[in-house]
This record gives C-alpha cells, structure tokens and sequence, in this order.
C-alpha cells in the first residue's frame, strides 16, 4: 500500500483511533509537498504554522477533545483569501510581499475547526484566467502529466525531452489548489469559482468541485473579482468530503452582507443515494461548438446511466446560453476595473518609486504591479462603465443577465430537478498549446459550460467521470437549485460511485509508501 | 467603429492603466467588439439584475454601533510610506497628462 492508498483512506476515523497523528500526516504533505514541486501548485508553504497546528492537534485528540471531523486534517488555501500573518498575492506582483492582517472567514472557519493550513495555492493572476497560467509565479503542472495514465498514452519523442514538452496545464484559475488535492498533498482545498474557475481545474484535475449557490459562503476575506458572482469554491477527492466541507462553511456571516442569513443546517448524504424519483434535465444549448466527441460521449452515456436507475431524463433549453460568455465579459471588467480601483499603492502592497504626484504614483504603481490581463479588464471594464456606454454595454448586459436566470428558472419550474452538462470542452491541453492563444480568447472559450451557473448564482460540482483517450481526466456537470446543494451533492454522490473514476497512478506519492494504511477505495477522509 | 484617441486618453486617466502598447488597444477593440454581440439580444421590458438574491432578500442595514477598530497599527504595517499614523501619498493636486517625461503610449504616439 502507498501513500496515496493511505491518502485515499479513511484518515479521520485514521486520526480518531490513533492509527496515524496529525502530526505525522502533516509532516508527510508536507515532504510530498517537497517532492512535487515541480508542480508549482504552492506559492507559499507554511511549514512551521502547519506543524504547530498538527501539535496541537495531536494534544487535543490525546485529550479526546477533537474540534471536530476537520481536526488534523490538512488543507491548502488559493492564494486570494486572507490568510492571517501570511503572505497572499493574488499570484500578482500587486501584492508581493503582502502579509494579510486578518483571515478571510472561511479560512477562520476551518482553523476554528482544527484543520491543518499547509500553505497557498498558486492561481492565474488576481484570479483572472482558465488556466492557472498567468501568474507571476508561473504556471501550474496538472499532476496528471505526470501519470501512469498518461504517459502510457502520450507518444515519446524522446525519453528526457517529452516529459517537458508534454505536460497539460491543470486548468483555471483555481489550478494550484486542483493540483494540490489531486496529488495528495493535502485533502481539501480552497478555490474561487466566478465563471468556473473552481470547476475547469477540477475538471482537468480529476477531483470534485464545487460551487456553492451565491450566498452560501462568506467572501469576506476573499479579494474580490467580481462581488456579485465571486464564490469560495471546494475542492475534494469525493464528494461526501465536499459535503464535510461544506457544512463547515456554510451560514450567515455579519461580515458579508451578501450572504444569506437563513439557518444552514450542515447534512451527511445518504450512503446509497437513490435518483429514481428524479428528473435530470439535459440542455441541448451545452452542445457547444468544440465539444470533444469523447466527452459528448460520455455525457450521452451518463444520461443512459440515469435513465437505467429509472430517473426521468429530459432534454430542456437554455435559450440564452450563448450570451452568457458575453454578458459575463461586459460584467467582469466593469466589476473588476472597480474592485482593482483599490490597488494604488498607498496603504498595501505594491508601491512605485515615482513620487511626483499621487496620481503619477498611482498610475507607475499599477503598470508595476498589474500583468497585462488585468490591465487589459480593467481599461475594458472602464469603456464600458463610460457615461456614453452605461445603458448600451452595462446595464445591457444586467438584462441579458437576468434572461438567464430566467432561463434556469423557467427550466427548474418545469419539473426538473438538476442539469447534467459537460464541464469542460475537452480534456487539458499541453502547455505549449494552450499559450497559443491570449487570455481573453482562453477564457471565453473554456468557461463557456461552466459560466452561466454564475450568472444566475447556482450551486454546480464537477464530478470526475472517466479517464480520456490521452489518459486525462474528464468530469461533468451538476448544476442544481439555489440553496438545494443536499440534493445537488446526493446525485452526484450517486454518480460517483456509479463512474468509478480511477485513483492516479503518481510515482511521487509512491516514494513516500510506508504501508501504515490497508488498501481501501474511498477517497475520503469523512 | 475604432476608438477615439481622446477617448483612449480619458480610459488611461480614469483608470490609472496605460494601454502600454499597440496590441493593449487592440485588446481593447476586440474587447468591445465581443461585447457588441449583446445587441443581438432583445431585452424590451426587461430589468436589468442587480443581484440573483433580489428575491430572497434586500441588503439590509444594521446599527450604527461600533464593534471593531483599534487596528491602526496591523493597517500601517503593509504600507511602504507611513508618517506616525498617516499614509503618505505624493503631491494630489497635480493632474497625470501635465507632466514632463510622463508621457503613455498613447501620447507619444
């Protein structure tokens, strides 16, 4: 048995019984954390914070007085949420150097629960891309390009070079994070999602991702991207972890006034979810231009699984799916030229020599500190904010918006209960590819499936289905109702355990084998 | 329709970004050319979303009672120029396109 057998086992009831300490499966991430940093999933580990952490959960479990199911567990944070103490750079040289005075909640959340913070996680810069390629510290490796799985597939050109040359990105922008649960060093992470960013990279990543409903989960402490669509995502290797997750998460919070302020009543699935009773709605408009035959495939092929448990399976329209990549251009960049308005310089961060004038400051200050992504946005999003384009690009775009949500609406009225769709359009591309095109055009392309759940504030999870003809990881969609996750996270547990989505075979996680744990098929640490 | 250079000189100054290059406004044409597709869209009587939790519930108020702060310290300490408990911003009255050897892209062009 390998570390990632152990990894895949049941490590809380592992730390409950004694089995392993927190302090031992800290000091093992973070040694697997070592050995896969080629990956360049963390931009910060935080070896000693972590290690304190695991102490002290040791002494409390030695006591009998674990937090909770979290305590000992370790989890890593994407690099745009607070984190006390610690540095967080939005991968961007705005904000080098850093150190945040306050956690966001959810990472205060998690602490209070005892959860072992390894470190944070890489991301395209300011959370802008589909690729986790764009940030000043470099691109994120899909640990999948590493695999048995697809080095078997991929055709050597010569022995050294093509690993290299060949490796796929892990998709964005939440890719560290992706990347970091994907290769064992931690069991759940923290990502963003405002047009799919936590969904893309788990798609490519081969782990669950889930978007909660807007709302659910304070963004307090997250910088923000966009305020009315920006959620915290989670990332897991199954999907009862997400739930934990979840439950952790969940519930009103004073300090962001956009979240909700019903009672959140954390819930555990079923263990043999049934979706007989269930209508699964398939929108014919997620047949996008692009879409892998391989992946329409297995979208054809997942329905049949529904209809064969006796689901009522349904073809349903999203008329205005088309517009969604648009409308989300038009709001993003007038969201984002506001919120980066804050970045001059004075009071955090980056802050140019140039000392003229407060505006000459500012102005050096900004070209410094932004990448040409961000730039770009925030110069689109002022065009279209411009009092001559109000009416015809913003608020245009705020009704076309609301169409959409009607869209979801009028289809989740009808009867259906969740829509099932692909995520991505094909498994990850190499790296060499993917950089062909700009940004801007990457982005529209990939976000396309996932974008519209934003749009309209719904809950969706990426659950990874099969593996594709080069050996990558392919998921699908689950995009259910607002504040229904305990059903939305129900079929797709069912799902789950239905595709049998095969454990990557990773040399590294071998290496550090020790044959503690029994072989055993879950994933989870719930 | 390509955009003005008044108006790209009014974006670089709102913004506090400079176009930086050819390839940056072109960015921006495209950007816009992309957005144009909205007009495709017939949206008669339809008001524009705010926000998806307008159902659900309006953002509320809540008291004007002070229930944290003394934090001066933690804020100072992220900033580069700090004068006892000011941050210390250069001369503000001095508008960005009037200065010598300041110019954009856009300017020297």
């Amino acid at each position: 048995a390998a570390l990632k057998d152990a990894l895949r086992s049941q490590v809380s009831a592992a730390l409950k019984e004694g089995r392993v300490t927190p302090t031992e499966l800290c000091q093992r991430c973070l040694a697997l954390i070592k050995s896969t940093k080629f990956l360049n999933a963390y931009i910060t580990v935080t070896e000693e914070t972590a290690l304190k952490q695991a102490e002290e959960s040791e002494k409390r479990r030695k006591r009998g007085q674990p937090l909770g199911i979290l305590d000992g567990i370790p989890i890593a944070v994407k690099d745009n949420f607070n984190t006390a103490g610690i540095e967080t750079t939005c991968a961007s040289n705005m904000l080098k150097g850093y150190i945040s005075p306050y956690n966001a909640t959810v990472v205060q959340k998690l602490l209070d629960q005892g959860a072992v913070l390894l470190g944070k996680t890489n991301l395209d810069e300011f959370a802008m891309g589909s690729g986790s390629t764009d940030g000043v510290f470099g691109p994120v490796r899909n640990p999948w390009s590493y695999s048995k799985q697809y080095k078997e597939k991929s055709v050597p050109k010569s022995h050294s070079e093509d690993e290299e040359y060949n490796w796929v990105i892990t998709g964005g922008s939440s890719g560290g994070s992706a990347a970091a649960v994907s290769s064992f060093t931690c069991f759940a992470a923290l990502g963003s999602d405002t047009g799919g960013s936590t969904r893309n990279p788990a798609a490519h990543c081969g782990v669950v991702g889930l978007k909660p409903t807007y709302g659910l989960i304070s963004r307090h402490g997250l910088i923000p991207l966009v305020n009315s669509m920006d959620v915290p995502g989670i990332l897991t290797r199954c999907v009862d972890d997400a739930a934990v997750l979840l439950g952790s998460l969940a519930g009103h919070d004073p300090k962001d006034s956009t979240t909700v302020q019903d009672d959140f009543k954390p819930f555990e699935l079923p263990d043999l979810p049934d979706v007989s009773k269930l209508s699964i709605g398939i929108p014919k408009e997620y047949h996008a231009p692009g879409l892998s035959s391989e992946i329409l495939a297995l979208w054809s092929k997942a329905a049949d699984l529904f209809k064969n448990a006796g689901a009522k399976v349904v073809e349903v329209s999203l008329p205005h799916t088309r517009y969604s990549i648009v409308c989300y251009h038009v709001l993003c960049t007038a969201e984002v030229a506001s919120n980066m308005a804050r970045f001059d310089g004075l009071e955090y961060g980056h802050r140019s020599d140039v000392k003229d004038s407060t505006e000459s400051m500012y102005a050096a200050t900004r070209r410094e500190g932004f990448n040409d992504v961000v730039r770009g946005r925030i110069l689109s999003g002022n065009y279209f904010l411009l009092k001559q384009n109000y009416e015809k690009y913003f608020v245009k775009a705020q009704k076309v918006r609301r169409l959409i949500a009607n869209d979801f609406g009028k289809v989740f009225g009808s009867g259906v209960d969740i829509l099932l769709t692909p995520t991505t359009l094909s498994d990850a591309v190499p790296y060499t590819e993917f950089i062909q095109e700009d940004n801007r055009t990457r982005s529209a392309q990939d976000d396309i499936l996932t974008q519209a759940a934003n749009m309209a504030g719904l809950p969706a999870i990426n659950v990874p289905t099969a593996l594709s003809e080069r050996g990558l990881p392919v998921g699908l969609q689950f995009i259910g109702r607002s504040f229904q996750e305990k059903q939305l996270l129900t079929v797709a547990k069912w799902f789950e355990k239905q595709v049998q989505f095969p454990v990557i075979q990773l040399e590294e996680a071998e290496r550090h084998d020790n044959g503690v744990f029994q072989h055993q098929k879950s994933a989870s640490f719930s | 329709q390509k955009v003005s250079v008044e108006v790209l000189e009014h974006l670089e100054h709102l913004a506090l970004v400079d176009f930086r290059d050819s390839e940056g406004v072109e960015r921006l044409q495209k950007a816009i050319q992309f957005a144009d597709q909205l007009h495709e869209v017939n949206t008669d009587g339809v008001e524009p979303m705010d926000s998806v939790l307008e159902d659900r519930w309006c953002l509320y108020l809540r008291e004007d009672d002070v229930t944290e702060g003394n934090c001066t310290k933690e804020l100072l300490e992220n900033a580069r120029e700090t004068v006892e408990e000011y941050f210390v911003a250069p001369p503000g009255n001095i508008p960005l396109v009037k200065l010598e050897g300041q110019k954009t892209f856009l300017q020297g062009s």
